[in-house]
């Protein structure tokens, strides 16, 4: 995971509140089997209106996402923040965040910042009068900087030092390999292991076939 | 003050104690894989430049998306190609032994690992899939987890987890006959509801319990996660042991003995507390079926659809109006009075090879209902050829029930068998959700038993209703619809599922 400590990007405006995951993300994209390239897939409903913000060239190439309150809500599916950083965004502002939507961000090093209502507008208006403008994410201080406005935010410590680390669980986890080595030596050794592979004798499984049902007489 | 069984399958798994509040880090000790939840996670790894930490302890099947049907052909539907064509590619590259398509090995991955015998008591055990908590009949812990989890566990073999309530539920006494542990696990996710189990491991204890089989126990810890559990137990004994022993994987000589010794240690001390304690009386019992959309909203068989204006809880109540519209059906309808569909017997809750033995019991020399059609897939390709090793594939046949290869297939619709809209099913797999089964498709959860006698009368039944209108069943005996085998094993086919 990359290392964040400040982030510099456009600004992005999106003046709604709820957004959940259907909407930054619907349900059709989920059947992709990769983990990158959902750029096309974020808010998919709302792309095809030409006056959605990020249609719009000033936002396009926006890095910073400045949301209304109860952002993430609705189901859990991850592919959420994979659409958000494939598109690009290194930060999404808001003032109210679902439970998962910031723990799988957390997880995947996208800075979920919380910052109160007011600073949201104070962004906004300063976003919409002069769009382009960029925003300074400060992970360091826990600040945002927009124009005129400078507005704290709040992250918790735990996700503060592994994104400011550049640590995803596992790579946190990995630090600790020394722990894991030592615990498989004390592991029983009648554990199971599936390789070398044991089978049962291998038998052919003949293919099942449509079958026309025969209505036979059956003695009842 | 002593441990539960859970605690103490926690305690020999913590590799690193998390330090104020942060999460223990849990080894794992078995990572089944399928298509649907590991694409991402092996991308993440390749991303990431990391390898799959102990390809000795994980093992990959196809059962979510396979056909059940002309298995030898491509698949036709390109999503499901493409994950199962990922999967292989993937277990290719890292290492990963897998099941595929056509290999006797291959089926439901919670049918796998216990056949195979690499479940064992004791263990820790995970897979990017819900019912995973099925693997705790053996007294493992086992639980399902989300995407990057899976990828934390295969780059890592380890995962950072919190704590867990426990809770008991004792089910005394005796089963009648012609009711099913899927009757108990129905009865207690009606009365504790589908969020009672939340934040909780379940440990099913009591006389009923024990009397089960190792099939039976795996049903009911299949749904713990219908009742919003985080897992469900069963403390091994020598049932459990019998099951194993001789399996491919079970340990062996010496490791035998030292592994046994141990597993007995596997229950919760006498001692030891619970956070929730909750008592059935299995004498008290009937067959279950749900009429709802929820796997909670489940009655006696002999009761009716409910009426909603007699329900005092406001949510509930509300609940009850939207299922039954979704359903079809009419408030106080008998429930032996809803005619079905189709009767789907299969799933990873009740695709083995006892139920399939007592459902070949009932259809023995008989014929289905003309309306109906019924489906009967096993749970894994070594289940469907113990099964016509037995001779059930002939009594399914002449049923009129179609025979089928093995996979998850309609009790998530993935593949092509799904209900059409407005179809009704008498099912016994384990989520009545709208849609489960195929789009507008309505679905009864009920235990194989209650399958086979409604795919008969072609309105749900019990086994009890047979006799009823037709006296040439007076001399089922329903005491012996068990697992047990129909007819004696072919004895060229050295084999044991
Ligand atoms: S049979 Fe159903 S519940 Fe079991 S693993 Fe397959 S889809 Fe999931």
């Amino acid at each position: 995971m990359e290392k964040f400590t400040t982030h510099t990007g456009v600004g992005v405006p999106l003046r709604r509140s709820n957004v959940d995951t259907d909407q930054i993300i619907p349900a059709v994209y989920l059947k992709r089997v990769t983990r990158t390239g959902f750029e096309d897939a974020l808010f998919a409903a709302w792309r095809g209106d030409p006056d959605f913000v990020l249609n719009q060239d000033a936002y396009r190439s926006g890095s910073v996402l400045v949301a209304g309150p109860d952002f993430g809500t609705g189901s859990s599916r991850e592919h959420a923040v994979w659409a958000l950083k494939d598109y690009g965004f290194r930060a999404v502002l808001s003032a109210r965040f679902a439970d998962i939507f910031r723990g799988n961000s957390g997880k995947q090093g996208l800075l979920a910042a919380q910052l109160a209502q007011e600073d949201i507008e104070l962004i906004w208006k300063v976003l919409e009068s002069a769009p382009g403008t960029e925003v300074t994410v400060d992970l360091e201080s826990r600040t945002v900087t927009c124009g005129d406005v400078v507005a704290p935010f709040q992250v918790d410590d735990y996700t503060r030092w592994r994104l400011m680390e550049g640590l995803d669980d596992i790579g946190l986890t990995l630090g600790h390999e020394e722990d894991i080595a030592e615990f498989e030596r004390s592991r029983p050794s009648y554990k199971p292991t599936t390789l070398p592979a044991k089978h049962l004798p291998t038998v052919e499984v003949r293919a099942a076939r449509p079958i026309a049902l025969p209505i036979q007489p059956v003695s009842r | 003050m002593g441990k539960t069984l859970a605690e103490k399958v926690w305690a020999e798994h913590v590799v690193r104690r998390g330090d104020d509040g942060a999460p223990d880090l849990l080894y794992i000790d078995l990572h089944l894989v399928h298509e649907v939840t590991s694409p991402q996670a092996f991308e993440g790894l390749r991303l990431a430049g990391r390898k799959v930490r102990r390809p000795d302890l994980t093992i990959a099947t196809e059962d979510h998306n396979t056909p059940t049907l002309d298995i030898d052909l491509p698949i036709a539907d390109v999503t499901s190609r493409t994950q199962i064509e990922t999967l292989r590619r993937n277990a290719a590259e890292f290492g990963v032994r897998i099941h595929s398509l056509g290999d006797a090995d291959q089926g439901i991955v919670h049918q796998v690992g216990p056949q195979l015998g690499l479940t064992q008591p004791g263990m820790t055990v995970v897979c990017g899939d819900s019912h995973t908590s099925t693997h705790g009949a053996f007294g493992a812990l086992a639980f399902g987890i989300g995407t990057s989890e899976v990828e934390h566990v295969l780059a890592t073999q380890t995962l950072p987890l919190a704590p867990f309530k426990t809770m008991a539920i004792n089910v005394e006494g005796q089963l009648p006959p012609g009711t099913t542990s899927k009757d108990i696990i129905l009865a207690i996710i009606a009365k504790i509801g589908t969020g009672g189990g939340q934040g909780y491991v379940l440990e099913y204890r009591g006389e009923a319990i024990r009397a089960l089989s190792m099939e039976a126990r795996m049903t009911i810890c299949n749904m713990s996660i219908e009742a919003g559990a985080r897992a469900g137990m069963i403390a091994p004994d020598e049932t459990t042991f019998a099951y194993l022993k001789g399996r491919p994987h079970a340990p062996e000589g010496a490791d035998w003995d030292a592994a046994v010794e141990h597993w007995r240690t596997l229950r919760t001390d006498d001692d030891a507390v619970f956070d929730a304690e909750v008592t059935l009386r299995a004498s008290d019992l009937e067959p279950f079926v749900t009429w709802g959309t929820n796997p909670g909203q489940g009655l006696p068989i002999s009761a009716s659809v409910p009426v909603p204006e007699e329900i005092a809880d406001e949510n509930e109540r509300v609940a009850a109006e939207r299922a039954i519209e979704y359903m079809g059906l009419v408030p106080g309808t008998p429930l032996k009075e809803i005619p079905v569909d189709t009767v789907f017997i299969g799933s990873c809750t009740n695709g083995r090879i006892e139920d399939l033995r007592s459902v070949a019991k009932v259809f023995q020399g008989r014929r289905k209902a003309d309306n109906v059609r019924v489906l009967v897939v096993p749970a894994s390709a070594r289940v469907r050829l113990q099964a016509e090793a037995e001779g059930l594939d002939r009594i399914f046949l002449e049923f009129g029930a179609e025979w089928r290869n093995a996979g998850c297939s309609m009790c998530l619709g993935m593949n092509p068998d799904q209900l059409a809209p407005g179809e009704r099913a008498a099912s016994t797999s384990n989520r009545n959700f709208e849609g489960r089964q195929g789009k507008g498709g309505r679905t009864h959860l009920v235990s194989p038993l209650v399958a086979a006698a409604t795919a008969i009368r072609g309105t749900l039944s019990s086994v009890a209703d047979l006799a009823a209108d037709d006296p040439s069943f007076a001399d089922l005996d329903v005491a012996e619809l068990d697992g047990s085998p129909l007819v004696p094993l072919d004895p060229r086919v050295p084999m044991q599922v």
